[in-house]
């Protein structure tokens, strides 16, 4: 699926640090195993609690738990931002 | 019913599984691994109220029961093979009372398995201090299964916990497998063909794909046509699999809980998270971390390690006396006695290593450290986890092989393992002190720089570049079938908990000495015998030229029995050895004698020290070093009458310690923390390989290069 210039999708690693958005899917499946284990799923609000130096990894909050990942993973979850 | 009772205790990471586990086991636990496999397998007994005896092993905390990698799909296999000698007959369900909508999803997964459960929900203290409302009643109605509330850490509800499980679990009828009409059909099918009890066995069954030599041909052949008849996806049947899962737990939970306004609970923890992870805070506070590890590992731990020598050596002056001469006198005292002690001095590291690192675990630090690190480290094929093995392996590397247990990623584990030994540790101090000595003058630079003391900093940073350099190779080497994440969870913080932290500490001590301790204890009694025996020949004339010595006092007595030990290690089987590989050392610089030390240091680095004294005529360790020094440095070759010790020699045998792979009781625990006798062996050889390439691109090419400038 290609990205619409004006589409107001974004993938997770270009959100700011303490942005906050729903998580409408996670593209890579083995990644989204993974994450919704850990209850990072689509229709739940993600805010982007902290990151480390270069950005790299962050820590998102997610149905109350703080999980790590790298902007690599984060990269294959598309959001909808929301106005904090 | 005398036969006692199997429980499987299973639940999310961060739940407080083990310490559940410790407050129904206390010390009666036994650790191992999985058959196979290098997943760390505890087990523990307790006694019910009506005397039966239940066995309970303590299962990998897991988010679901979908595989991730072959390690964590056998410890589930017990759940999901219904043969299964080890079948659990009661799953102990260990739930944190606060995250309840994730934890069900794994239990869900066993009640589709039906076996019999019991859920405990753990932390209900804290869950109550937050305002969650759970009600209880209305959850055990709809799960169909008996629920207590506990909390491990203050002891609460065990009690209770413990009747029920006197009373036994329930199986649920609840059902949450997901899948149209004609698959769920298909998936009977299956089940029917299987054998297995449910149809969500067979489908596990069909993810975990456990397809091995014991698997049945006419399994293989129903899965096969199963797969194809469906198209039978695995990866996006798992995601849709946990989705369902979750939208039916949200309907059940929806009428039984009430989630509070967690903010205030969220606040506090946003503010140690701000400090503890702060960009440059964090890391100045990780680095006093590890100052303060190292000061306890080097200075707190050297009493206990002190004494131990000590009391060792006692013991075997005491034994010597005490039981006629003899070989097996001295196979005792000078085998198995410096053996055993070679183990035991390295407990007081290994439990203030693993005292620290469980309370790091404990209080959800260590998952910070791996965030605040990862980006770093995953440039050499590591990842944030593998820094307090290395950091740790600067004090001794089998604690600090033991502790890269905390690292799921498999490939960044194995490097780890692989190259934490490059890292200068303590037994190579010793080596390192008598070497610099010996080459490098004492004396300031710049004002205040001791010249030595720069010397070996700088053999500690060329251990740690090494590593790093290792690392980077081993990155591309390395092929991973299963795609690396770092997808971690950074627990809520807590106060660490004191029992569990010594629960861990003892059961590590206790692994160390059980699994590592035989090998090293064998490997000890084959030097001993190697570098106290010789042919007997050669042998015999050195006791006969001896023997006829009458001395005429007490000194020279002594000076005799020195001198009639170095002529024996001499024409030891340990000598033989050193002489023969003299061809293949010699163009590193090193002469028989060094050949010998470099035999009998496999043993430990710091051995070498005691094996040169002896060579040297003087008494072994703890003897003055000046002395040594000074009769190495008068040492000549007997043909070329050049000197032995010249400075590309020293510095081609300190690169080789700082190198080689000589600690047995590291390659014994590598084999034992990877279950594979290929990756032991890439270690040494690896090692020792580029200890051999490097002191011998030192020793030839230092003398050209000092002439050039």
């Amino acid at each position: 699926m290609v990205l619409n210039k004006n589409d107001e999708f974004l993938t997770l690693d270009k959100l700011k640090n303490g942005g906050q958005a729903v998580i409408l899917e996670i593209l890579d499946t083995n990644i989204s195993i993974k994450l919704i284990e850990m209850g990072c799923l689509p229709g739940e609000t993600v805010l982007v609690r902290m990151t480390a130096i270069g950005k790299d990894p962050i820590a998102i909050e997610v149905s109350g738990n703080l999980i790590a990942l790298r902007r690599s993973e984060a990269r294959s979850i598309r959001v909808k931002p929301v106005d904090a | 019913m005398s036969k006692g009772i199997k429980i499987a205790l299973i639940g999310n990471p961060n739940t407080g599984k083990s310490t559940l586990f410790n407050a129904l086991t206390g010390l009666k636990q036994k650790t191992g691994n999985f058959p196979g496999v290098t997943i760390e397998k505890s087990s523990g007994h307790f006694e019910l109220e009506d005397g039966t005896m239940a066995e309970i092993t303590d299962l990998p905390g897991s988010y679901s029961l979908f595989p991730k990698s072959l390690d964590e799909t056998i410890p589930f296999k017990v759940l999901i093979d219904p043969t299964h000698p080890q079948r659990p007959d009661l799953v102990l369900f260990i739930a944190d009372a606060s995250n309840l909508k994730r934890n069900l999803v794994l239990l869900s997964q066993l009640i589709d398995l039906k076996i019999p459960i019991i859920l405990a929900l753990n932390m209900i203290d804290q869950a109550k201090a937050k305002g969650v409302e759970i009600d209880i009643a209305c959850m055990e109605e709809k799960l169909g299964l008996p629920i207590v509330p506990i909390s491990a850490r203050k002891n609460i509800g065990i009690d209770k916990l413990l009747h029920q499980i006197a009373i036994g679990g329930k199986i649920s009828t609840q059902e949450f497998t997901f899948g149209g009409q004609t698959e769920i059909e298909d998936l009977s099918q299956l089940q029917d063909s299987l054998g297995v009890t449910t149809r969500y066995n067979a489908l596990l069954h069909l993810h975990h794909g456990f397809t091995d030599k014991t698997t049945k041909p006419a399994h293989k052949a129903a899965l096969d046509k199963f797969r194809s008849n469906n198209l039978f996806d695995s990866g996006s049947r798992q995601r849709d699999d946990l989705l369902n899962r979750y939208k039916l737990i949200s309907a059940i939970l929806s009428g039984c809980i009430k989630e509070a306004d967690t903010s205030a609970f969220k606040r506090r923890q946003e503010k140690i998270d701000g400090i503890l992870t702060h960009k440059f805070w964090g890391y100045i506070i990780f680095f006093a971390v590890l100052f303060l590890i190292f000061q306890a590992l080097f200075s707190l731990a050297d009493y206990p390690m002190k004494a131990i020598i000590a009391s060792f050596n006692w013991l075997s002056g005491k034994l010597e006396e005490a039981i006629p001469g003899g070989a097996l006198n001295d196979l005792v005292s000078n085998g198995i006695l410096p053996g055993l002690s070679g183990i035991m001095v390295f407990v007081p590291q290994i439990a203030f290593l693993s005292m620290f690192i469980a309370i790091m675990e404990d209080t959800g630090y260590l998952a910070r450290v791996a965030f605040i690190m990862d980006r770093t480290m995953r440039r050499f094929g590591l990842n944030g986890k593998s820094v307090v093995p290395l950091i740790s392996g600067t004090a001794c590397a089998v604690p600090a092989i033991m502790s890269t247990r905390n690292i799921e990623n498999r490939k960044s584990r194995l490097i780890t393992i692989m190259v934490t030994p490059l890292m200068s540790c303590s037994a190579r101090l010793p080596v390192y002190i008598l070497l610099v000595g010996l080459a490098v003058p004492n004396r300031t630079v710049l004002g205040i720089f001791n010249l030595q003391g720069l010397a070996l900093m700088g053999l500690y940073v060329l251990g740690f570049v090494a590593a790093i350099a290792a690392a980077t190779v081993f990155k591309v080497l390395i092929k991973s079938k299963i795609k690396q994440y770092f997808i971690l969870e950074l627990p809520v913080y807590r106060l660490p908990n004191v029992n569990t932290v010594a629960i861990t500490v003892v059961n590590k001590v206790k692994a160390f000495l059980f699994q590592a301790g035989k090998i090293i204890i064998a490997i000890s009694i084959i030097l001993w015998f190697l570098a106290s025996y010789g042919p007997p020949g050669a042998f015999r004339k050195v006791e006969e030229k001896y023997a006829a010595i009458k001395p005429v006092d007490d000194a020279q007595k002594h000076v005799l029995a020195l001198s009639e030990k170095t002529e024996k290690l001499q024409n030891s089987f340990a000598g033989d050895l050193g002489k023969a590989i003299e061809p293949v050392i010699r163009p590193l610089g090193f002469d028989w004698k060094i050949g010998i030390a470099l035999i009998t240091s496999f043993a430990a680095r710091e051995v070498f020290v005691g094996t040169i004294s002896t060579l040297y005529g003087l008494e072994g360790e703890g003897s003055d070093f000046n002395q040594l020094r000074a009769n190495m440095l008068k040492s000549r070759d007997p043909v070329t009458h050049r000197k032995i010790y010249s400075f590309a020699t020293i510095v081609s045998l300190l690169i080789f310690y700082a190198f080689a792979m000589q600690c047995m009781s590291t390659l014994a625990v590598t084999y034992k923390e990877t279950a594979s006798l290929k990756w032991t062996m890439v270690q040494l050889f690896y090692m020792t390989g580029a200890a051999y390439v490097f002191s011998l691109l030192i020793y030839q090419l230092l003398p050209v290069a000092t002439r050039l400038f």
